[in-house]
């Protein structure tokens, strides 16, 4: 019979490619980063979240090996069905089986893998970083798995502590002074050669009093088992809102809204990794607001004049039924053509600076424009220099002007770069 | 006649895996006649299975970023359904470790414990290659030092010059390999405790003053002759690792012993390249007869053997050469059919086996003639010994001989016919004979005491130069382990010089 063992290995903890993959990762960190947000551009505002498989050219992560090819190659293949010895086969396609040693290395190929969730978004969002996460209110409380909580006396035996309970044994044994088994050897082996009677005696009552102390003194003891204690630990969790503004009226084309969905898709994304809940408010608006779902938000029909107030408005009456001030970060963008009626922008520019500015974390207006360069000479729209001005006189405003698609991206990044003190200008 | 089912249905547990174990060896030892290591078998899941193909199928091994290149790439193509996973894996270890993934049913557990933990865990422990180049007992050990000694080299050298010394290492790790036996078998506990001793070694004696001793001017080098040179170096090498770690005047210690570990770990895999038809033939065969044996005695229900038998077919399933899933021959096919076929040839003999295998046609003792066969052959000897005609007529066999000068087109030279036996067989032989499928390049020279300009030699063998890239990439490796130049000529059989190579090293400064 030869031994075996059968070793249940399914609850080992998994991953443990998991650092050679981030090994792999940070070497090809600028190559992933480019893929990831090259495969951002195409996707939904929920979905980047999800992750997904990337490509990248696979420069620099190729390893090279001395290998032969082409020259006089001779084969042995399997299933003849018509050949006989001397025939010449047409090259183009006669040899059947594939030509060349492509393998899975060949370095012209790209090479595609698939991102988890937290390596595509961490790649997504490196390097930048939340204005403002002061306001962090207890507002949830959720309890956070469990941590270490030094001894306890009590406890499973699954967690009973070796180390402590084995050096308080010691401690107690040695404290007590409990004889140790080579005392006791070394006196009955005195005692084996021992010829005088009287020293026998002596020798026995001895070897008798240390194998009774030994005996009341146990090894260890139960006083002496210490249990590692756990405790589960709430932990804040800070939630925050952001408010999707945007003008719906006709002088909105789709390219204007798609330029906005991006932009409110990487602030969701932005958001969702900094705070546990995050909540979405979509309000639309031309000559009225209202709140509607994400669908009606991008894709709804609509059409009308344009208030800008009637959305801040709206977004105060949300705030102050829904969302108190001192529960939730509140971050808003705003995306719109700039097109306001003259007469609003003073209701417009005081429901700011009073209502929403105050309450807000950070509030981005971002101004979409056509495709092409054709605004840019554009003079600056009516709701532009509404909100210039009141930047101008101090409002934490943040504002950008974007017109296409690839200028997403730099436009968000700049907003949310990493910067010493936060300054908001253009 | 043991009537008593291992199982039912699907569904198995541990008691199940022990008593389909213990079946299974029974039928090894009693009718098989296998010599094993002790089995262990570990039950993993299938991310756990991901996780081994990417260290090379080891339990553990060290970090690389390659290893995590070859994950992702994984991972994506099992996510896609691309590839399935293997239903084991086996470790040439002793204990002879086998891997068991959790989803296989009982029928497939029987298998993969048939196939993995006595099939091939017989020829681990049987085969001259294995023994001669493999240390089953030491390699966990080795393994297991060389992750620890990696880790340290990385906390005490930066990751940046770790990493690449290894992918340096790894770039000219099929060229590591010595291929002619020494006198010593690996012993790779030793190895890691010399490796040890070195360290402690040269802390111990480590005295900066020796640095600030003056040395007197230069002594005129006695000039060697450039034979006696190379005779000294012992060149021409084919084993470069080798030669680097012994002869690269500018590594770091540390960085010998990292050339060390990627050498022996190639060293490891060598036997195993150059035995996949036996080993898989040997596996599979046995695996066949054991299940075989636990149908005809009831332990096995006629569904799940029709179960084995599925699974069974589909492994030595042969496309030919113009079916989309051809991708060459399939080592499970052919190893399988000439194990039976020897099995035919001892047992029931024609006329033509007895003019082909005059040793071993109607000798009767199967068992006993594969085992030695197991023993002593690899793949190559093993097709150029047993191949019989029959097979190659059973697969239709033909040879083609592509000469890119020959514009007409690719000749068919041979086939599956009284003329051709010999040369289908040889050919086929030869195109698993190591000699032939590595290239052929040797460190020939290098002046140490001038330009240190190490220079290779790539013989050409049928026309088969080195791809372009590759060579420039591996060779620019080679020159910064080398820190001076590196050139490589490609001479065919006449001596005529067809391609140079030169790379300059880059600066390591990160390393010295």
């Amino acid at each position: 019979m030869v031994a075996i063992h059968i070793v249940d290995r399914r609850l080992n903890p998994g991953s443990k490619s998991l650092e050679n993959r981030q090994r792999f990762l940070r070497r090809a960190k600028a190559l992933v980063q480019q893929a990831v947000k090259k495969t951002s551009h195409d996707r939904d505002i929920k979905d980047v979240l999800e992750g997904g498989e990337v490509s990248i050219p696979l420069d620099g992560m190729d390893e090279p090996r001395f290998r032969r090819e082409g020259g006089t190659r001779d084969m042995i293949l399997p299933g003849n069905k018509k050949f006989i010895e001397g025939d010449i086969l047409p090259r183009s396609g006669g040899s059947g089986g594939k030509a060349g040693g492509a393998g899975e290395g060949d370095s012209e190929d790209a090479f595609r893998f698939v991102l988890s969730r937290e390596e595509f978004v961490d790649l997504f969002l490196d390097d930048l970083e939340l204005p403002d996460l002061a306001k962090r209110k207890l507002a949830e409380v959720e309890s956070e798995g469990i941590r270490r909580a030094g001894y306890a006396t009590s406890g499973s035996p699954a967690n009973i502590s070796i180390s402590r309970t084995v050096s308080r044994a010691m401690a107690r044994r040695v404290a007590l002074r409990r004889p140790k088994p080579e005392e006791i050897a070394a006196l009955e082996a005195e005692l084996l050669i021992c010829g005088d009677e009287a020293r026998r005696a002596e020798l026995l009552a001895e070897i008798e009093t240390l194998k009774a102390k030994a005996k009341r003194i146990p090894f260890i003891d139960p006083i002496d088992i210490r249990y590692r204690r756990f405790e589960t630990t709430p932990k804040p969790i800070a939630q925050a809102v952001m408010f999707c503004l945007m003008d719906v009226s006709g002088s909105m084309t789709e390219h204007m809204k798609d330029l906005a969905k991006r932009f409110y898709t990487l602030l969701y994304v932005f958001l969702k990794r900094r705070y546990r809940h995050v909540e979405i408010v979509f309000i639309r608006h031309t000559d009225r607001a209202e709140e509607v779902d994400e669908d009606t938000f991008f894709h709804g029909p609509a059409s009308g004049g344009t208030l800008v107030s009637s959305a801040l408005q709206e977004m105060h009456e949300i705030v102050r039924s829904r969302f108190r001030p001192a529960d939730w970060n509140i971050y808003a963008a705003q995306a719109s053509d700039g097109d306001n009626s003259t007469s609003d922008g003073e209701v417009a520019g005081r429901l700011l600076t009073e209502k929403i500015l105050p309450v807000s974390q950070f509030f981005a207006y971002l101004e979409v424009g056509q495709d092409a360069g054709l605004t840019f000479e554009m003079p600056d729209s009516s709701l532009w220099t509404l909100y210039e001005r009141l930047r101008l006189a101090g409002a934490p405003l943040s504002m950008r002007k974007v017109c296409e698609r690839s200028e997403i991206f730099p436009v968000f990044h700049d907003l949310f770069q990493r910067r010493v003190r936060q300054e908001r200008a253009p | 006649m043991t009537g008593e089912r291992l199982f039912q249905g699907a569904d198995w547990d541990f008691p199940t895996l022990q008593r389909i174990h213990d079946a299974c060896e029974e039928i090894a030892e009693s009718e098989l006649g296998l010599n094993v290591y002790p089995n262990q078998i570990e039950v993993i899941t299938a991310e756990q299975m991901l996780d081994a193909y990417c260290s090379v199928g080891m339990p553990l091994f060290y970090k690389h970023w390659s290893f995590g290149k070859h994950f992702a790439y994984q991972q994506a193509s099992y996510r896609k359904g691309l590839m399935g996973l293997a239903y084991e894996i086996v470790i040439n270890s002793s204990p002879c470790i086998s891997y068991l993934m959790e989803e296989n049913t009982a029928t497939m557990q029987t298998l993969v414990i048939a196939h993995a933990a006595f099939g091939h865990n017989h020829f681990f422990k049987n085969n001259y290659l294995f023994k001669q180049w493999t240390d089953a007992d030491g390699i966990l050990d080795y393994l297991e030092f060389a992750k620890t000694y990696v880790a340290q080299c990385e906390e005490r050298h930066g990751r940046l010059a770790v990493e690449q010394t290894l992918d340096a290492a790894h770039a000219l790790m099929s060229h590591g390999i010595n291929r002619y036996p020494g006198k010593k078998l690996p012993d790779l506990r030793v190895e890691e405790k010399r490796a040890q001793y070195r360290r402690q070694h040269e802390e111990s004696v480590f005295n900066d003053l020796w640095r600030t001793i003056p040395t007197g001017p230069v002594k005129s080098v006695a000039t060697l002759s450039a034979d006696r040179r190379r005779a000294l170096l012992g060149l021409p090498q084919e084993n470069i690792l080798y030669f680097l770690e012994k002869t690269a005047p500018r590594l770091a210690p540390w960085q010998r012993e990292l050339l060390r570990i990627v050498r022996h770990i190639a060293q490891y895999f060598y036997p195993q390249s150059q035995t996949k038809v036996m080993n898989e033939g040997t596996a599979t065969y046995v695996h066949y007869r054991i299940m075989n044996r636990l149908h005809l005695q009831g332990q096995l229900s006629d569904g799940n053997f029709l179960e084995f038998l599925s699974s069974h077919t589909n492994v030595v399933f042969q496309p030919d050469f113009d079916s989309k899933y051809f991708s060459g021959f399939n080592p499970y096919a052919l190893g399988f059919a000439m194990m039976q076929d020897i099995e035919r040839i001892v047992t029931n003999p024609e006329d033509e086996d007895r003019e082909w295998f005059p040793d071993i046609a109607g000798k009767g003792d199967t068992m006993g003639v594969l085992r030695d066969v197991w023993a002593n052959y690899r793949d190559e000897s093993f097709i150029s010994q047993f191949l019989s005609p029959r097979l190659m007529r059973h697969f239709r066999m033909f040879h083609l001989h592509d000469d890119p000068a020959e514009t007409a087109g690719i000749r068919v030279d041979a086939i599956h016919d009284e003329r051709g036996y010999r040369r289908v067989r040889r050919a086929l032989s030869r195109s698993y004979d190591v000699g032939f499928i590595d290239a052929n390049i040797e460190v020939v020279d290098v002046d140490l005491a001038g330009d240190r300009h190490l220079m290779l030699r790539h013989t050409v063998l049928n026309g088969a130069q080195l791809n372009d890239t590759d060579a420039k990439r591996v060779l620019q490796h080679l020159a910064d382990l080398w820190t001076y130049n590196v050139s490589l000529v490609e001479v065919d059989a006449t001596g005529k010089v067809l391609k140079e190579y030169v790379a300059n090293p880059r600066g390591l400064a990160a390393v010295a």
